[in-house]
């Protein structure tokens, strides 16, 4: 209907100046609010199924809610109060240290194999499939395939003895080794988001720089450090934002292989266990909210470090 | 920049105002009462379920028909839930949780009466059926298990035998040293914590009642020190410590395997794990896969003794109960009843019948042979230690604390024995005082 309005306009225009003025401005209107019905159902799936919950969370983490009680008593801020009161509970966060630790491996992996791919080898398709395959298993299912390779006489165990060597060392039985095991399997899940950013990020780099820089006698190392580094600065800084944040909220995989047992417990698994195992749901919302406020801190704090400069090779 | 701002806080308003609805309804006094005429009871009532394994193989459909022999005009319809607690938990927020369900741990008992429609009065269901006291909230009833279990060893008696062990220990040093026998003469791992499954080791909370022989026992919970002298949890987990401090637990914890340890069990692989009666018949099952004798499966107490007895207790599994919301309360009762009197549930699962005249399931058998004693605890404190338990962060019916102390024993902790249940009493006491001040 009105459609069809504004698509006559032109033709009374011509027929009847005095008639037609308004509706160039009614078009004007519908052009101004066109991308908003567009984004009508995208910004109502992003309100309903990202920020009520999280605005959700905010009012749950000023109450006592225990997550199923239909009487909730407002505490004010006593939950933070008490999150605060309790360094115990932010000890968890020297656990992070070892996915950050993994996260340098992971993306120091990602970047080497980026930078070798991104030239012509032989297989080249196959082994970046290869690379990335990990990162398609659902976490879920590598965190059971990993409890398995990490059994007494396990893959790990049997793929040793192939070697001619029996460590007979229970892999997730000290927090240290359970901790490096499994900051391995994360290494093991996530190289391959690393190492296609990187990927993307040295393939927009224009070839000529290349062939420029071999005429001048540049070596591989050489064309790195110049050319691939500096182009892929962006990425690198997201890639390290991601795993910075990552590591401080590490959950799934820690949970589903020792649920935080033997001192693996992260800060999100402390979370988990503070809401649905002792049924301190106002707390735990409160825990959420701080988390988000830390690593949201971390990451201003980070841009600020390390501007995002524009990329400008030529 | 301005107009972006308005738009913003338009939205938070909104899903503020939508996010804090409550969730009232609460049809005080909602009673569901037994049918007279099973004839003139109609409707469909969708029953929740945690045994995800009936309802796949068909057995609960096997009921639902039993069941419409007499109550033709209901319908039955199952929903199993693969991790019953956090879904039904969720679901509880409205009013749309099914007609009957199994009331989950994390419903405070005083809200019962909120969520669930009464079946009657206490003292009177009391005569014939068995936990009413675990489901009472001011003298009416709210729920009510289909089935008893009772804690103890799961074990397999060839093993032992081999080992030279005849009869019961009957002290956790006489235990711990049959254990060493085991390990000395046969090739099974002696005792099998299940560390990784994690569940398994709450059933070590289950020895509550057990080592004292009293029936007050988890009223002592809620006014003492769990991990007191001579306590029943402290005599446990000291028990469980000993085994793994030993090393006669299985050599890594961290990796272990539930499904995979029943048929090793029933091989003689592993010699015995803390369990409960209900996991007899699957123990059994897993040896019939195996091609095992079923038999050579074993249930033991815990070896304790009060004047030369041993002691058991049957405790409920979850409690059924009828939605306060539902709109046929008359047809979710008949199920509820039939279930739990007539359907030969308990009887299919090796467990004690919640009726108290019926005879005890034949796992049992021994224990009536060696004149084992048993109780049933009274649970009048039973929400108070919950309160306790929340509130202390122990989770002493979680697998936290117990996997901390498989940890301590092992040596992949710092710390010893006594402190570590020291400090765990300690925080129990201050939890009792926050609670009692509120």
């Amino acid at each position: 209907m009105t459609d069809t309005a504004t698509g006559e306009a032109p033709a009374r225009l011509a027929a009847e100046p005095a008639r037609a003025a308004p509706a160039p401005r009614r078009a004007r209107l519908w052009r101004g609010v066109t991308p908003w019905l567009f984004l009508l159902v995208p910004l109502a799936l992003l309100a309903v199924f990202t920020y009520a919950p999280i605005v959700n969370m905010v009012a749950y983490s000023f109450t006592d809610w225990d997550g199923v009680s239909p009487e909730l008593r407002w505490t004010g801020t006593g939950n933070y109060t008490e999150l605060l009161t309790r360094p115990e509970l932010f000890e968890v966060f020297f656990v992070s240290g070892y996915y950050l630790a993994a996260s340098v491996v992971q993306i120091a992996v990602g970047l080497y194999f980026a930078t070798v791919l991104s030239f012509d080898v032989r297989f080249r398709t196959f082994f970046k499939g290869l690379l990335f395959f990990p990162y398609l298993i659902n976490g879920v299912a590598i965190g059971f395939v990993f409890l398995y390779f990490f059994q007494d006489g396990g893959t790990l165990d049997s793929v040793l003895a192939l070697f001619g060597r029996h460590p007979d060392h229970a892999w997730l039985g000290t927090p240290v080794s359970a901790n490096v095991s499994l900051a391995g399997v994360s290494v093991w899940r996530y190289t391959g988001l690393s190492f296609v950013l990187f990927l993307g990020a040295i393939q927009s780099i224009p070839g000529e720089l290349y062939e420029a820089a071999e005429l001048d006698g540049a070596n591989r190392w050489q064309q790195f450090r110049h050319i691939i580094a500096p182009g892929i600065r962006p990425v690198l800084t997201l890639s390290v934002i991601l795993s910075i944040s990552g590591s401080l909220s590490a959950f799934d995989i820690p949970y589903i292989m020792t649920g935080g047992a033997t001192g693996t417990e992260t800060f999100v698994i402390q979370t988990v266990k503070l809401a649905f195992q002792f049924n301190k749901t106002g707390l735990a919302s409160a825990a959420a909210v701080v988390l988000l406020l830390i690593i949201l801190a971390v990451t201003w704090l980070q841009r600020r470090l390390v501007p995002d400069d524009r990329v400008d090779l030529v | 920049m301005h107009r972006r701002t308005v738009l913003a806080l338009a939205l938070g308003a909104a899903l503020l105002a939508s996010g804090c609805t409550g969730t009232g309804g609460s049809a005080k006094g909602a009673r569901a009462d037994a049918p007279t005429d099973p004839a003139a009871v109609s409707g469909t009532i969708k029953v929740l379920t945690q045994r995800t394994d009936l309802v796949q193989d068909g057995t609960m459909k096997k009921y639902a028909a039993a069941f419409n022999r007499t109550y033709p005009k209901v319908e039955v319809e199952f929903e199993a839930l693969t991790d019953y607690e956090a879904e039904v938990k969720i679901r509880m927020n409205t009013e749309n949780y099914g007609d009957v369900l199994l009331i989950p741990a994390v419903i405070k008992k005083n809200d019962y009466p909120k969520f669930f429609a009464s079946l009657g009065s206490t003292a009177e269901r009391a005569r014939t059926h068995r936990f009413t006291g675990f489901t009472d909230v001011g003298g009416k009833v709210y729920g009510q298990s289909p089935i008893g279990v009772t804690p103890g060893f799961v074990y397999n008696k060839k093993v032992w035998r081999r080992a030279g062990v005849t009869r019961w220990p009957t002290t956790p040093a006489e235990f711990l040293a049959d254990l060493k026998a085991i390990k000395a003469k046969t090739d099974a791992v002696p005792y099998y914590t299940n560390f990784a499954a994690q569940w398994p080791l709450t059933s070590w909370t289950y020895v509550d009642g057990s080592v004292g022989c009293d029936t007050g026992a988890t009223t002592k919970l809620a006014t003492g020190d769990p991990w007191a002298s001579g306590a029943d949890l402290r005599v446990g987990d000291t028990l469980l410590y000993d085994i793994v401090h030993q090393g006669l637990a299985e050599k890594d914890p961290t990796t272990t395997n539930w499904e995979a340890s029943k048929p090793r069990l029933a091989k003689g692989e592993i010699a015995t794990q803390w369990l409960g009666t209900w996991a007899v018949i699957q123990f059994q099952d897993a040896a019939r896969q195996a091609g095992t004798d079923p038999a050579d499966i074993g249930f033991m107490p815990f070896p304790a003794q009060v004047d030369g007895k041993f002691c058991a207790v049957v405790g409920p599994d979850y409690n059924q109960a009828v939605n306060v919301h539902s709109p046929h309360k008359a047809a979710a009762r008949a199920w509820l009843d039939w279930f739990t009197d007539r359907s030969g549930y308990a009887a299919d699962n090796l467990a004690v019948s919640p009726l108290k005249d019926a005879p005890l399931p034949t796992v049992l058998k021994p224990y009536e042979d060696q004149g084992v004693t048993f109780i049933e605890l009274d649970d009048t404190e039973g929400a108070a230690v919950k309160e306790i338990d929340d509130q202390s962060e122990i989770g002493i019916y979680k697998p936290d604390y117990r996997q901390d102390l498989v940890d301590l024993a092992r040596g992949a902790r710092k710390g010893d024995l006594d402190g570590f249940l020291g400090g765990l009493g300690e925080r129990w006491a201050d939890a009792r005082r926050t609670v009692e001040s509120r």
